[in-house]
């Protein structure tokens, strides 16, 4: 006997889809878990996308005068080198844990609207495609009047005004042809999809969180989650009318940017860096986050300053928006613009040091258990000092406006993104594999990753502030041999080949774990908070019946007291609570409902790369199908009904 | 300000920083080799800066590699005591900062503003950045020239600048730092040069194709050298060359084959209003060309003027075709632009 269960009839457009397994689970998927994988892999994919364009250009930049690449190439690979690391890599691999953990963390079920989620994802994917397509389609070459000895060639018809655009370079009169839309509409559909998950998380946080969950009980993750979440909020619109802007100057004729009509070229650094500077925020935040969650695990202490580190991380978000200017020492400012952010940049590193400091006071006295998340913590906090230091020297604003523009600036924020943020999310991939995997990653090689990987990125990020105090300019296809800056150029571009290294080493660990590894027991690492309470992987409903928090570090506290001194004490009760969590949660007692999987997310999605298409070739008829699209998708979306009614009959095989 | 007393430590900097250098010597780019009291004011707060720096990080360096050895989990250690925070710590480790910070902050403030002053009796210039080529001017002489910019040693100099179409950022690392060029705005840096030398400077900010060519010199001359310099700039240069000379050639393929459509020779090929290519009325005397991306040589411009794109891609001088011979004979002529 199989019971069949089928709708009784048709309330849509189209019948609800109820696949659980295989392709059609995934494209309808509104599950924040299966979102959260997605945006993983899709993320990691054009990470090695970027990480090979990064490797094509220290291959022309390993000599110098060297000819591998065209100008054309090469300008068109470091501006999509930054704007796919960026927008294509770290902010949705971020995604990916809030997706994944932030439910978890907070004790829900789901995200507040799932299928908003799943469009968030979709977008995003619509957005990065669409960028990308300007490889087959998009046409680049010289300003208006200028010649070229030689074609373009494939590899240079993407954008190449800088992930920064700045006008009126990226202008229709100095980037002709269509690149630099695909690069400005792109990150409009991009952006689109950001604030989407923004809001959802904002009401997520706010709504979703389970019993007895207080804001000051919320890890440390959700917090910076919550935090992000606002930066987009605030920061994304700034970017999206200046993107429009840009948008409106190349293809319908206006002059927002443009000094022949009135314009003002340096309106568009302060616009962009009012979004550029929140956004780097956006970007090392969850990794502070992440931090914030291995180092009292595998230190077997609490998380010092818990509320240090909190506020830190919104004073941090708050001064955020007030130093955008310090992109523009060098450019059409003040003296006593200058001043006032450089001052405003130095008050920055205020909260910055408040929190390393306290990730110190969290590992001073503990029992620091040196497994692969920890070393890339700890690794983390090494090479963010490090960036943060260089990141004080930029306030020093006449001292900046030496470095500004040089590699002294690539080196400072490669160690911030990089060895901050990238080291950060390496940290959590391994500390959360078991519970997203259900098996053990393999520490021998997660070892070797991390220390290739720490060399390799010193190698190739460190004498980068050599070389910029020495004089070299970024975006620089070529340098002259007297400049005498070759040896150490070859050096940096062996490094980067040491950090492919790691990655490969990365990625045959993450292959052989996920189907040979040990498997998982539910809490691995003796953890703090309540998503280890569940089993390993993630059953489909989470938690079996909504937890009830007692604490901060709840799951921590019901497994240890204190004794007099103040050590940490396994309770007599510890591994009865265990077995009966593992019990508990595969088995829920009560039927749980969960959201049900949507088509419409992916074909309102789907809708908008034809809107972008239709702008850069003036077409009708693709606006057209966009329309329709977005129309189908948000009409049906709406008259949805929440749940389909099923029938269950039972059938003899 | 004391800048012998106060900063004698940027002696010992220099020393540890030489097994840095050992592979670099010579680096005409280098930020860290002030070379007038500009580039040194700022010299001086970026080693204050960075010994700031370096101490802060041993600081937290020492305690991370302190912890890991001397924490490490190892067989029978105790459980650690739950050590939720500490007040006074966190305020400590605030107020210091803001202390640091704010001792830093004054002289940063001070310099602003002492690097913004307009210096009294300086010499002014006129820069205006092109793709991808800068052009200097000098209003006092009405003097025009390209890549090579000339100012006399020991005397501050006013540049007043602006650009002719993106964004560019004009430095010369041994004599101050950056300033953008932005195109219907004025924007101003000051030089100052200690003695006769030449420096290398370079467009900063990412302006198209071949921003990386977008390059510079600045010569100081002596004030004597200055003077004759100036002279001779101001004269234009002989129409009526030797008949048939190879250099007569060389000025019938200047007129006729094109080069005159953006090219200036005073005297030669005068056109009043501004043209997007350099002037060239004393061509001979700048050893750089094409933007300072090529030392002025025969075998340079032999490359040059076959194929510009060529060499700088994107660039608004097109391949004109012209001969072997054709090329010859405009060297020949360039070399009497002197």
């Amino acid at each position: 006997m199989t019971k069949i269960i089928e709708p009784a009839k048709r309330t849509n457009i189209f019948r609800r889809p109820s696949s659980e397994y295989g392709f059609w689970s995934w494209v309808t998927t509104v599950d924040h878990k299966k979102i959260g994988i997605m945006y993983g892999y899709a993320a990691f994919f054009f990470l090695l996308i970027g990480g090979l364009e990064a490797l094509v250009l220290r291959i022309q930049l390993a000599q110098p005068d060297n000819s591998f690449l065209s100008a054309a190439e090469y300008n068109a690979m470091f501006t999509m080198h930054g704007t796919t690391m960026v927008f294509l890599a770290i902010m949705p691999i971020s995604a990916a844990f809030f997706n994944y953990l932030l439910p978890l963390q907070i004790g829900a079920r789901d995200v507040a609207f799932p299928r908003l989620n799943a469009l968030s994802f979709w977008l995003w994917v619509a957005g990065g495609l669409f960028l990308y397509s300007t490889f087959i389609f998009g046409t680049a070459g010289a300003p208006e009047g200028g010649y070229l000895a030689e074609e373009v060639g494939w590899l240079g018809n993407a954008p190449n005004g800088g992930w920064f655009g700045y006008q009126p370079n990226a202008g229709f009169k100095y980037s002709p042809g269509t690149a630099m839309d695909y690069w400005a509409l792109g990150l409009q559909i991009l952006g689109i999809s950001s604030l989407v998950s923004a809001f959802n998380f904002i009401v997520t946080i706010i709504n979703m969180r389970t019993k007895g969950m207080r804001f000051m009980r919320m890890p440390v993750f959700t917090w910076m989650t919550f935090a992000v979440a606002f930066l987009l909020a605030f920061s994304l619109p700034i970017i999206a009318i200046a993107l429009f802007y840009v948008t409106f100057d190349r293809q319908f004729g206006t002059t927002f940017f443009l000094v022949e009509g009135g314009g003002d070229p340096v309106l568009w650094q302060h616009l962009f860096w009012l979004f550029g500077h929140p956004e780097v925020y956006i970007l090392i935040l969850p990794a502070f986050g992440i931090v914030s969650e291995i180092l009292p695990t595998f230190s077997r202490k609490p998380l010092f300053g818990y509320a240090a580190i909190v506020f830190a991380g919104f004073g941090i978000a708050f001064i955020g928006f007030g130093v955008w200017a310090h992109h523009m020492f060098a450019s059409a400012i003040s003296p006593v613009a200058q001043a006032g952010f450089g001052l405003s940049t130095m008050v920055i590193a205020v909260p910055t040091g408040v929190k390393i400091f306290n990730w110190l006071g969290t590992i001073w006295g503990g029992k620091l258990n040196l497994k692969t998340p920890m070393l890339f913590a700890l690794g983390f906090i090494g090479m963010f000092v490090i960036g943060g230091l260089s990141g004080v020297t930029h306030s020093i604003v006449p001292a900046d406006t030496q470095q500004t523009d040089t590699y002294y600036i690539v080196a400072h924020f490669h160690y911030v993104l990089f060895g901050g943020a990238m080291f950060g999310i390496f940290g959590g991939l391994y500390y959360w594999f078991p519970k997203v995997w259900g098996r053990m990653y393999n520490e021998t090689l997660g070892q070797i990753h991390f220390w290739t990987m720490m060399i390799g990125f010193n190698l190739t990020f460190g004498p980068m502030h050599w070389l910029g105090l020495q004089g070299q300019v970024r975006r620089t296809w070529v340098y002259a041999e007297e400049t005498n800056l070759g040896f150490w150029n070859l050096i940096v571009s062996i490094g980067a080949f040491i950090i492919a290294l790691s990655i490969l080493i990365f990625m045959a660990n993450w292959i052989y774990s996920r189907r040979k590894g040990e498997k998982a027991p539910f809490d691995p690492w003796d953890a703090r908070t309540i998503e280890w309470t569940i089993p390993s992987p993630t059953p489909v409903w989470n938690f079996s019946k909504a937890p009830e928090v007692k604490a901060l570090d709840d799951f921590w506290h019901a497994k240890y007291d204190e004794d007099e001194e103040g050590r940490a004490v396994r309770r007599d009760t510890a591994d009865a609570l265990l077995l009966q969590l593992e019990e508990e949660g595969l088995n829920p007692e009560e039927e749980i409902e969960l959201p049900n999987p949507s088509y419409f997310p992916i074909i309102l999605a789907s809708g908008l790369p034809f809107f972008g298409y239709a702008v850069i070739y003036k077409s009708i008829p693709l606006a057209l199908i966009g329309a329709v699209l977005l129309l189908v998708g948000s009409f049906g979306w709406a008259i949805e009904p929440l749940e389909e009614e099923f029938t269950t009959k039972e059938e003899e095989e | 300000m004391n800048k012998k007393g106060l900063f004698k430590y940027k002696n010992f900097s220099v020393l540890s920083l030489i097994f840095l250098t050992a592979c670099i010597e010579n680096a005409p780019m280098d930020s860290l080799s002030p070379a007038g009291p500009y580039a040194r004011q700022i010299d001086e707060l970026f080693w204050l800066t960075f010994w700031i720096a370096v101490g802060v990080f041993f600081l937290v360096m020492g305690v991370l590699v302190f912890s890991v050895f001397y924490f490490r989990d190892m067989p029978g250690k105790p459980e650690p005591k739950q050590i939720h925070g500490n007040n006074v710590l966190e305020l400590m480790w605030t107020i210091i900062p803001v202390l640091i910070l704010a001792a830093i902050a004054v002289p940063t403030v001070r310099t602003i503003f002492d690097l913004a002053k307009e210096p009294e009796d300086a010499l002014k210039i006129e820069v205006i950045g092109h793709q991808w080529w800068f052009e200097y001017k000098y209003p006092e002489y009405g003097i025009t020239t390209a890549n090579v910019m000339v100012i006399p040693e020991d005397t501050p100099v006013r540049l007043e600048m602006w650009s002719n179409d993106v964004l560019h950022n004009y430095w010369v690392p041994k004599l101050n730092g950056k300033r953008y060029l932005v195109p219907g705005q004025k924007t101003y840096l000051n030089l100052h040069a200690d003695g006769a030398d030449e420096f290398w400077a370079q467009c900063g900010e990412y302006c198209g194709l071949s921003h990386s060519k977008m390059r510079g010199r600045v010569l100081s001359l002596t004030q004597e050298d200055f003077e004759k310099w100036i002279n001779n700039e101001k004269l234009n240069a002989e129409k009526d060359l030797p008949e048939s000379s190879l250099a007569a050639e060389g000025q019938q393929v200047y007129l006729n084959a094109g080069c005159t459509q953006c090219h200036v020779i005073n005297g030669v090929w005068d056109i009043q209003g501004d043209r997007i290519a350099p002037n060239l009325t004393h061509f001979a005397n700048r050893n750089v060309f094409a933007g300072a991306a090529l030392k002025n040589n025969k075998e340079n411009l032999t490359k040059w003027l076959a194929n510009p794109p060529e060499i700088k891609p994107g660039t608004f001088m097109p391949n004109l075709e012209l001969t072997e011979k054709e090329i010859e004979a405009l060297i020949a002529y360039l070399g009497t632009l002197k």
